[in-house]
This record gives structure tokens, sequence and C-alpha cells, in this order.
């Protein structure tokens, strides 16, 4: 996927990648590593909590605490790649994407996410894709990037079990 | 609300618990980043609309909660009551429920009888915030002036803080000493025996009448405001004996902490209660009360409206 950024925006010049917490935190911190030992040169990266953003604030209690945005640069005139574990919906892709939008005015700004499941409820699409996998609505898709145990797990919501 | 807060109203300090006075400032950090964006307004509180209604004069608080409340997208409405139908003899409650059949969902309100926001809670279907009642609570103010000392100081147990000036008529104090001494912070009330209330039980605080003994080594200087459209004036000798008896000045401060951060809820009776305040302007925390106080109001105002 790394090399998909590269060849895409040639280089990695003004690229900024912003993950999306929870899930796209931990995967903008690893594209950013291959990125930069690619191209040996050092590549912007950011996490954004979009709770704020959210359109259900007012269906779902929302979580109490905001976990911690954090951008060390301006998006301004930045190649922003917004990054997520799993695109379903796209609602949150939305929220990221009017939180940039309030935070500057990037050159652009494209989506990578690791597994596209389907079911979107916005004309939103990603630019990088991991794995596309087919899933259904009462399934539960968990993505964890921890060094020692990378998986991808289909769990089925009622029961919690499923295939790794 | 976001099932963080068990009450759904804000009426007391103590309708908080420690984990959810916590709670407000973690969130109130996050509010307090969006102040340095360009755009500072997050939808959040879209489609709400919060009423201010306020039967005191307020600069800072009917402000601070507007700005709060704007910057969550939430539409304000500002009540002066000098200009409503209050004058013509309309009563709390028809106001108060002409307010919540105009769509509101949150009320911040100030009064002068104590009680006023709590009687009101029990009889509409809106959220319901004490902005100030009478001399019973001030709740918001207790949460900026414990944000406050926190952000300055990094802690609360060990402090030891220093209230000074009218205890006997201020709110402020009133919501400041519990919040505080739940805190764990060391409190000493210090003033003139005629503005220290008599019935101090449950407060567990020290009283001094000397303000140089009184604020020795302390970490915080609280001072209070002498609330003189409440006749307090008639509570002390004289104005100006007060103010060299009781005023904030360089001098005096020598007697605290050498680092000792001074605050004062506002608006200053300036010559009064704080004298020569350039002189330890970097010991001043009042400018950072003032800023703190939108992140904090945005906290709760958060905590409390967004959801259902």
């Amino acid at each position: 996927m790394a090399h998909e950024i590269l060849e895409r925006n040639q280089g990695s010049r003004d690229l900024y990648l912003i993950g999306i917490l929870q899930g796209g935190g931990a995967l903008a911190r690893r594209l950013v590593s291959s990125l930069q030992s690619i191209e040996g040169r050092p590549v912007s990266l950011g996490t954004v909590d979009i709770t704020l953003y959210r359109d259900d604030l007012s269906t779902k209690p929302s979580p109490p605490f905001l976990k911690e945005s954090l951008l060390p640069e301006s998006v301004d005139h930045k190649k922003i790649v917004l990054v997520d574990d799993v695109l379903y919906t796209g609602r949150s892709v939305r929220c990221a994407l009017d939180l940039l939008m309030d935070l500057g005015r990037p050159t652009l700004v494209q989506l990578a996410v690791l597994i596209d499941r389907g079911h979107r409820e916005l004309p939103i699409r990603a630019d990088f894709v991991g794995k596309n996998i087919p899933t259904g609505r009462d399934e539960v898709v968990e993505v964890s990037l921890e060094t020692n145990r990378e998986s991808v797990a289909l769990l089925r919501k009622e029961t919690g079990r499923g295939s790794v | 609300m976001t099932d963080f807060l068990s009450s759904s109203h804000l009426l007391s300090i103590d309708d908080l618990s420690l984990d959810e006075m916590n709670g407000i400032f973690r969130t109130a950090d996050s509010f307090l980043d969006l102040s340095s964006r360009t755009v500072k307004k997050v939808p959040s509180l879209r489609g709400k609309t919060l009423v201010n209604l306020f039967y005191e004069p307020s600069t800072r608080t009917r402000t601070s909660f507007e700005i709060a409340a704007k910057r969550l997208s939430a539409d304000v409405i500002n009540i002066t009551t000098s200009q409503s139908s209050v004058v013509k003899g309309e009563s709390l409650l028809d106001t108060v429920r002409t307010i919540e059949a105009l769509g509101a969902d949150g009320v911040v309100i100030r009064h002068p009888s104590s009680g006023v926001p709590e009687w009101i809670s029990r009889r509409v279907g809106c959220h319901v915030i004490n902005a100030g009642d009478g001399l019973r609570e001030h709740p918001t103010q207790a949460l900026l002036d414990l944000y406050t000392i926190l952000k300055r100081k990094g802690r609360f147990t060990g402090l030891r803080v220093a209230i000074v000036g009218d205890i006997l008529h201020s709110r402020v104090a009133r919501s400041n000493i519990r919040a505080l001494t739940r805190m764990g912070v060391d409190v000493r009330l210090v003033g003139p025996p005629t503005l220290i209330p008599r019935d101090m039980s449950g407060w567990k605080v020290n009283v001094a009448h000397d303000l140089r003994e009184g604020i020795k080594g302390c970490d915080v200087v609280m001072a209070l405001r002498l609330q003189l459209e409440r006749a307090t004036a008639s509570f002390i000798p004289s104005l100006s004996e007060y103010a060299r008896l009781y005023g904030i000045s360089p001098a005096v401060l020598r007697f605290a902490s050498p680092d000792v951060l001074v605050l004062h809820p506002g608006p200053i009776n300036r010559g009064i209660e704080i004298q020569d305040e350039e002189a330890f302007h970097s010991h001043s925390g009042i400018l950072d009360q003032v800023h703190y106080g939108v992140g904090i109001r945005m906290a709760v105002l958060y905590l409390l409206m967004a959801g259902q």
C-alpha cells in the first residue's frame, strides 16, 4: 500500500498521513514508517478524533472522553492521506473530511484503508485498499495491528465467534 | 446525555463525583485545543438551543456560556430580564415554561434567590445549569477555578489554598470550599469576622482573621469580590480599611508561597481586593480563569447535552 501511495503521488513530497482514531492511528504510523524507509525522507503523521463530528451523537451515547487529536503541522497545502482500518458505511470518513476542512485547506485528500467491507451509505470510496472483504451487516471486522499478533477477524455480532 | 454524568442538570457542585469532575477537566483539555484552530467550531450540539436566563447582571459568565455553546454549534438565546416580560410581572415558572415551549434544550439560569435552579429543574424537561443562585452555588465557577489551579499547579493533593474576603455572601466560595476540600486541598478562609459565616458545619476549613497569617505558605490565594451591590459595605467599617487589611498586594504576597497563584472570580474592585496587579503579574491567574472557563463550560454543555 505504501508503494501505491508513493506511485500515485510521485514520491512523498508534501504527503501528510492522518489516522482516524481509534482504528486508523496504528495503521497510519506503520504506513509512515514504510514510506520513510522506502523514500529515505521524513513524512508527516497525525491523528484525529472525529467524535465531535459524528452524525449519530443525538441517537447514541457518545464516549465521554475525546481522544487526543495530534496534528504536528498545518494541513494547508498538503497532500493528505486519511487512514482508517476498516471502511464500512463511510460516515467516519465524512466526519474526518469535515474536520479537515475546518482545520485548513489541503491541496488534496486521499483515503487509504486496510479492509473495505462494503455497505457504503455515502458516496465515498477509498483510493488505496489493502483487501476487499465481503461481509454481512450482522458481522464485525476486528483488526489487530499489535506487533506479535497481527490479525483480521470476521466475527458474528451475536456470538462473537468467527474466522480469522 | 453522554451517559457520563449521572445527573441531567448541573445545580450544585455536589451533583458531581470526583470522577465526574476529573472527567470534565479532561474533556475541557480537548476543547481548549480547538481555540488554536482557524475554525473554532465543532458541530456536536448542532440543532440544540440553549437559553441564557439571567436575573442578575453578568458579563463573563453569560458571555462564557454563550461562546462555549456557539463553539459547539448550539443556537444561543440571551434573555436579560430587565428587557423581558419579567418586568410586566411574568412569574419565574411561567417564563421558564415559555422558554421550554419555545423549544429550548437547556437553560442556564442565574437568580438572586438561593435554590431557584433546583426548583426549576423539578418542573421542566430540559437541562438546567446553575450559573449562580443567591448565596448558594456557582458550580461552573468552582470547576473553572479548580481547573485553573490544576493547569497551573499540576495537582491538588497537598496544596494550601486561602480564600480571602467576603465568604459570607459568596456563592463562589461555597462551591469552591466543597470542591477543593473533596479534592484533598487544605482550605483556609480569611476575612473579617463579620464576613465569615457563623455556621460552617460540614466544612473542613481553618479560619484566620489576619491576612498575613492566613495566607502564610499558601500555594493559591483566591480573592473574592466585595459585593457592594449586596450592601456588603455595611458589614465592614470602611472600604479603605478593608483594602488595607485584606487587599492582595505584592507586599502581602511575600507571606505566601514563592510561586503563589492569585485568582479572582471577577469583576474586580481594583484597589480594594486586588492592588497593583501589574506588580505580581506572573502570579496572577485571573485571565487564565476566563480562558479556561470557556473550555470548562464547553465540557459541561457537551457532557450534559450531546445525545438525546
